[in-house]
């Protein structure tokens, strides 16, 4: 860099180019419809809100990868005591 | 059959109807026969930037709606025999375009030509996602600005699910044109660089198209730009990207920074 912009060095692209690496790698995790972890949610979401209800923001799924093996870890709250409805022989 | 190609963007303003017109005209004068398909219902111009807008008798959405035969809305371009222009229509309402009759149009186009280029409207709602349904090939049309670089980033994630290669497990191939590049605002440091939005955004690059008054000459006088002056800079980079679409290995030619006197003096003393 030459001293003259080491001077007046007040570009703006560096930040703009910042932004949006923040801002993407953020809605890339809420809307990337497409991934294995938020198409994993959604199946989780539509196989348990077929029981019990549950929200999407209530799925969470993640991964933590390694070798030899990575983790999948789900977790889905559910509001309230959930009924078993398991009918005992009397 | 033919290649579909779907010009889409997200964000509006970015030259999506340029480069359909572009990439149209540069194709169809390699001797491909070409049919441009205008997905705007309500919103049409890609008539205007073709040149062609007083000779709209019937539209896309006429065909569907079996009011017309598709050869009777179809408007052959005059400057390109292999051209051709399908029109939306302005003033119907914009549920007027159906899957079923994107899918009879589209499939009886790509029987007869050997690329339909889609020009998507704006937005990420029906109109768009319809647009790019069939598309094999996705022009992702982008600007070195923030607000561009975002959209066209979720255009991406929705290439990959709503289309029909998303369903059947296959991927759109994704090109990146870079669109009113500016090569001194990005040299002095006041532009995204070429780089920064590939990086950003991880596309094969496409095209750099240079920000240029050609493009706005072109579209007053609706002819397309890769012809209209096919040596000014504009044309030459839609040429170079219509020739790659067709497989061709052309090196990519930065655009060049064109320094006026004063511009030079200032680099000097930099």
């Amino acid at each position: 860099m030459t001293l003259w912009k080491r001077l007046f060095s007040n570009t703006s692209a560096p930040q703009a180019r910042e932004r949006l690496q923040i801002l993407l790698s953020h809605e890339r995790q809420v809307l990337g419809g497409n991934d294995l972890l938020s198409s994993l949610r959604e199946d989780i979401l539509a196989v348990v809100a077929k029981h019990v209800p549950c929200e999407r923001d209530n799925v969470k799924v993640r991964l933590e990868r390694g070798t030899p093996m990575s983790v999948l870890e789900i977790e889905v709250e559910v509001r309230g005591n959930i009924e078993l409805g398991i009918s005992q022989a009397a | 059959m033919a290649k579909i190609i779907t010009v889409t963007s997200g964000k509006g303003g970015v030259g999506k109807t340029t480069t359909t017109a572009a990439i149209g005209a540069a194709l169809a004068r390699t001797g491909d026969k070409v049919v441009v398909v205008d997905f705007d219902v309500g919103l049409r111009n890609l008539d205007l930037i073709m040149g062609a807008e007083r000779r709209v008798v019937y539209d896309f959405v006429n065909v569907i709606q079996g009011d017309a035969r598709l050869p009777q809305a179809l408007i052959k371009d005059k400057r390109l025999d292999s051209l051709f222009l399908l029109p939306a229509s302005q003033t119907r309402d914009k549920d007027a375009l159906t899957e079923e009759g994107v899918d009879k149009v589209i499939g009886d186009l790509s029987r007869h030509f050997d690329w339909v280029v889609c020009d998507s409207p704006a937005g990420i709602e029906r109109g768009a996602t319809l647009a790019m349904r069939h598309a094999d090939i996705a022009i992702v049309v982008t600007n070195p600005e923030v607000s561009s670089v975002r959209d066209s980033d979720r255009i991406v994630g929705i290439l990959d699910a709503k289309t029909l290669k998303a369903e059947r497990g296959e991927t759109v191939d994704k090109r990146l044109l870079l669109t009113r590049y500016d090569a001194v605002r990005a040299a002095r440091g006041d532009m995204l660089k070429t780089e920064d939005v590939l990086e950003i955004l991880s596309l094969p690059l496409l095209g750099i198209v240079p920000e240029s008054s050609d493009v706005l000459k072109a579209s007053n006088m609706g002819v397309p730009v890769s012809i209209h002056e096919p040596n000014s800079a504009p044309a030459r980079a839609y040429h170079d990207a219509a020739l790659r679409l067709k497989g061709e290995e052309i090196a990519m030619e930065a655009p060049k920074q064109r320094l006026g006197l004063f511009g030079k003096f200032l680099r000097r003393a930099a």
